[in-house]
């Protein structure tokens, strides 16, 4: 490969160099999986619950992928909102009302699904929670949730393009590891306050 | 025009594939909370520890990836077409050397969180479990999620709005059943 340089010939910087997408994204990346370790702390903490309550086994990869699918429409969305310039930080924008809403809209939709079809599955693999109790923690938890995206994915696009960063490298691994991390706090948070 | 969506558009292009990564987040959860995948949690310890990152990097590595390409063909820096042109082709390297240098630093961090916690745990395991599914997931990632960007684009999908749910759901039943072929693969190992 003779195109790993980190400059053009013409002197700006490329974007697209292995080098700087390297140098980029593994201090993220090791950085983020620093804190993920935080999550695995709880979900090792809660490792007894979780192997007799499968409902709640089955909650953990289910809500921390919808928060990440969120995130990363939300996310990829606003990056190229800011690459072709009709990206603000404002409520007013068109595009981030539009994101927003929908946003919230695919969540409830999601969540109320989720809710069903974790309590369905858990029971048949065993656990003992009540349709009302899984489906609680998966609205109260996702909504959460829901929030979380809308408001890190605004501010990490923002942060992102004011310091200098691509945000199609930056946003999506900073915001879909924070949802994760808070998402399991959440969720475990809204377990032991249900059951 | 891009940018002009409104929320219900947004809505409607998202929520097919934001249906179908669900089907796939509880066929994931399923094999989680399944009698040889719990097993596994029991049998390994650290396994729920790395859970998270490990599941969690793919989203990172292989997502910013997605959203990369697709900027690049919204640009027009990126042709969508199966060249490997030069910017493509280094998204795709950095992209597998990102995913495995950050599959064995999660194992080293997750045996020293062990260790810290006073439980016992096997580095050699751990490095071993993660080398098996990153590469796995890396192959299988990078593949799909090119393919998938790059001919839906073509039909006039907006690659951002299937990047995620690619990405996520992919990532997490393969991640999980890599993690059991990690497992299994080292059970057979040491």
């Amino acid at each position: 490969m003779t195109s790993t340089a980190t400059s053009t010939s013409d002197g700006i910087v490329d974007e697209w160099a292995i080098r700087r997408m390297v140098r980029t994204m593994i201090p993220l990346l090791a950085g983020l999986s620093l804190l993920q370790m935080a999550s695995g702390t709880v979900l090792e903490s809660f490792e007894e619950t979780l192997l007799t309550q499968p409902s709640l086994l089955i909650l953990v990869p289910v809500q921390i992928g919808t928060a990440g699918n969120l995130a990363s429409i939300m996310c990829s969305r606003l990056s190229t909102q800011l690459h072709l310039g009709t990206f603000e930080l404002s409520l007013s924008n068109p595009g981030v009302r539009a994101n927003t809403g929908a946003v919230f809209a695919l969540a409830g939709t999601v969540f109320s699904l989720v809710g069903v079809a974790a309590w369905g599955i858990g029971t048949v693999l065993g656990g003992s929670l009540t349709l009302l109790e899984v489906f609680t923690i998966s609205m109260v938890s996702g909504m959460l949730l829901a929030l979380l995206v809308v408001v890190l994915s605004l501010l990490s696009v923002t942060a992102s393009y004011r310091l200098g960063f691509n945000p199609d490298d930056t946003t999506i691994p900073v915001v879909t590891n924070l949802c994760d991390i808070t998402g399991v706090l959440i969720l475990f948070a809204v377990v032991v306050v249900v059951v | 025009m891009y940018g002009q969506d409104t929320a219900k558009d947004v809505y409607r292009d998202a929520l097919p594939v934001i249906i179908v990564s669900l089907g796939a987040g509880l066929f994931a959860g399923t094999i989680l909370g399944s009698e040889t995948m719990r097993n596994g949690i029991e049998s390994v310890p650290g396994l729920l520890l790395l859970l998270p990152a490990f599941l969690a990097t793919r989203g990172g590595v292989y997502g910013s990836l997605g959203a990369r390409i697709s900027s690049g063909l919204h640009q027009g820096l990126i042709e969508p077409r199966f060249e490997l042109d030069r910017r493509l082709s280094n998204a795709i390297i950095a992209s597998f050397i990102n995913g495995m240098t950050v599959s064995v630093f999660i194992a080293v961090v997750t045996f020293l969180v062990l260790t810290l916690l006073g439980e016992s745990g096997s580095l050699v395991q751990l490095v071993g479990i993660m080398l098996i599914a990153g590469f796995l997931s890396a192959v299988l990632m990078l593949s799909v999620l090119v393919s998938v960007i790059l001919v839906g684009y073509r039909r006039g999908l907006d690659p951002d709005n299937i990047i995620g749910p690619v990405v996520t759901t992919l990532g997490d039943v393969f991640g999980v059943v890599f993690l059991l072929v990690g497992v299994y693969g080292m059970g057979l190992v040491l």
